[in-house]
């Protein structure tokens, strides 16, 4: 058993290329509000293809809430958000062509226990994209394959431990073949044994030049595969930069504070 | 060194579980003598089923009458200390079974029965062949050919208005029906009470509440006295037909209040994982918020179909013959009175009932364990 850490990866930074054209989210001063409450504030954000973004942040800064606005799972009041080339509005259409692009992975990774493994990959492609039962199944094994997990296909998600529902979850993403993909603090449920097998199949996924946004803890992680790392608090981008010199000379000072709290 | 190293310089097997002693008087022990307390309630219910066994078999096996081989009818059961009067059932099954169902066209009935059979085995036995193919023919050919036996008039069957249908053959109809159509209701009621909708909403709430509110004896009387009051001079819609749509109005605002219950199990992520794939929500509410949500529930489902079951004999008071009220009318018919006929025909009626009851109860406890996946650990 493998017993190192995410925190422990030794920066070896793949060759991944950024688009410097083509641009896959654009947030403009969005803004949101639980009730009264403010929760985003002032959103200024743009994605390039292939860029892969760690958004850091103390507990309530709202780095789920601006990532869950990204697929409209929230919605937000003022400002632009255009993913794709489409502008998410209450357009239900609009909505699900976004969704359908942009794959989300979760905390508690919301498996359907209902269905087996390989039914929870297929169910998507079949009754989204329309794909015939024997192809999806095929789809969704080459996924499984690719998160080392084929041979769980016959199980209900009950019966895997939770590393491998957590790989199941982002190979059910990976089905619906989406050009995006958001990560919502995906190893913070989990035993540290089982930390690292799912970063593992991130990086492998950064590596193949997915566009990706993570919110994580995991600031190994955020080193060896992140090309910027953005830090919230209240709402707020606070401060945005590459790896190296977020981690190595913080400006701000809640910056400051929040990594002295975490790199110990 | 210190001394509290400790490393482990062998991995300990698992050991086989200490072997579990059994016997007679070990079981006795445990379960029936285990302490003071528990030795009087052991000696306090042998007392029980002493005093009430020997009576018991006396009324219904000792001194009941099966048979009736001088042809005397109720006579047979007229003398002192007499127990169940088994040949009243027996002499009357034709009506208890099929009602006043005219003799030369009982094979209708029957044959509407082995169809019902040939096609509910394949559909509630899991692993059987044919299943969906018979799930689509109960649920939408068999109604027609189920009404077109029992009412006749065309096909060159002779026509029985529903005024002869009875028995247990109405029992089953009203209950199949209120059971199938309820269902469904049951489902959109309770997705109406969830709508974001005000108007939807609204009509859903008060639909249940309304229904729900009103004891289902004065639903009958209504649909029986009220209703024709409301519809078209010369159109008085059939009895029967009332009181099945009163029966399923009242038991889908049940049903609908049980399947609320399943929804608000289901957690939020559910809906968040299938609206991210992009599933639309009458998608994501068919293939994975109900099947969940309905699987949660199944105990409050079948409840609500047993209590369904049984409160069919409640058409009585309308003037329908059911399962019981043929029972009651065989005891009463002046052929067929003894002192006992009363007490057999409820037991009769009551075991029938029971049997039907028990039958969806272990069934359902059955698809319970087969739907279990594992995820309650």
């Amino acid at each position: 058993m493998q017993t190192q850490t995410a925190t422990d990866h030794t920066p070896s930074r793949p060759k991944m290329s950024v688009s410097t054209t083509d641009v896959a989210i654009e947030i403009r001063s969005m803004n949101k509000w639980y009730g009264d409450f403010h929760v985003l504030r002032d959103i200024d954000l743009k994605v390039m293809r292939g860029e892969r973004i760690v958004i850091a942040g103390p507990s309530g800064s709202g780095k789920s809430t601006l990532i869950r606005c990204i697929n409209r799972l929230e919605e937000h009041q003022t400002g632009d958000i255009i993913v794709n080339g489409v502008e998410l509005t209450s357009d239900l259409r609009r909505i699900d062509e976004v969704r359908r692009d942009v794959g989300m992975v979760f905390q508690h990774f919301n498996l359907f226990p209902h269905l087996t493994i390989l039914q929870n990959l297929t169910l998507a492609p079949i009754w989204v994209r329309g794909i015939p039962k024997a192809e999806a199944e095929e789809l969704a094994m080459k996924y499984l394959e690719r998160v080392k997990i084929p041979e769980q296909a016959a199980k209900f998600p009950g019966q895997l431990s939770g590393g491998q529902q957590q790989r199941v979850a982002i190979a059910r993403s990976l089905c619906m073949n989406p050009e995006i993909m958001l990560f919502d603090e995906p190893t913070s449920a989990l035993d540290p044994e089982m930390i690292k097998e799912v970063l593992d199949v991130m990086v492998q996924l950064a590596e193949d030049g997915m566009t990706m946004l993570c919110v994580t803890h995991e600031m190994g992680f955020a080193r060896q595969v992140a090309n910027r790392v953005i830090f919230m608090d209240q709402g707020q981008i606070i401060e945005q930069n590459e790896p190296e010199a977020f981690f190595s000379n913080p400006q701000h000072e809640r910056t400051k504070l929040f990594l002295s709290q975490i790199l110990h | 060194m210190s001394d509290l190293l400790f490393v482990r310089d062998h991995i300990q097997p698992p050991l086989p579980a200490p072997h579990r002693t059994s016997g007679v008087v070990l079981w006795l022990r445990t379960n029936l003598f285990s302490s003071v307390p528990s030795t009087i309630v052991t000696i306090l219910a042998v007392l029980f089923l002493y005093w009430i066994i020997p009576p018991l078999y006396g009324f219904l096996i000792g001194d009941a009458v099966f048979s009736d081989p001088e042809g005397l009818r109720g006579e047979a059961c007229r003398f002192e200390g007499v127990g169940a009067c088994w040949v009243m059932i027996q002499g009357r099954w034709n009506t208890i079974i099929y009602g006043f169902f005219p003799n030369s066209e009982l094979w209708r009935i029957n044959l509407m029965f082995v169809i019902a059979i040939v096609l509910l085995v394949p559909m509630l036995v899991p692993k059987a062949p044919f299943g969906r193919t018979a799930a689509l023919l109960f649920f939408l050919v068999f109604p027609v050919v189920a009404f077109i036996l029992m009412s006749g008039g065309i096909l060159g069957l002779r026509q029985v208005p529903t005024a002869q249908w009875g028995g247990l053959t109405l029992t089953l109809i009203i209950s199949v029906i209120g059971i199938t159509v309820s269902m469904p209701l049951g489902i959109f009621l309770a997705l109406g009470r969830q709508s974001k909708l005000p108007i939807i909403k609204g009509f859903c709430v008060g639909f249940i509440e309304v229904w729900r509110a009103v004891p289902l004896i004065t639903v009958l009387f209504m649909a029986s006295v009220m209703f024709p009051l409301f519809t078209p001079q010369g159109v008085t819609p059939d009895t029967l037909l009332r009181a099945i749509i009163g029966i399923v109005l009242f038991e889908s605002a049940y049903m609908a209040e049980v399947v609320r219950g399943g929804l608000q199990a289901i957690p939020r992520g559910q809906f968040e994982a299938s609206s991210a794939l992009g599933l639309s929500k009458v998608k994501t509410m068919v293939f994975v918020v109900l099947p969940q949500a309905l699987k949660h529930v199944i105990p409050g489902i079948v409840n609500t179909f047993i209590a369904l079951f049984k409160d069919t004999s409640l058409v009585t008071i309308i003037g329908l013959f059911e399962l019981l009220n043929t029972v009651r009318s065989a005891a009463r018919d002046v052929n067929w009175s003894s002192p006992t006929s009363d007490i057999t025909g409820y037991v009769f009626a009551g075991f029938m009932f029971w049997i039907f009851c028990f039958g969806m109860s272990r069934y359902s406890i059955y698809m319970e364990g087969r739907l279990h996946t594992g995820h309650k650990r």
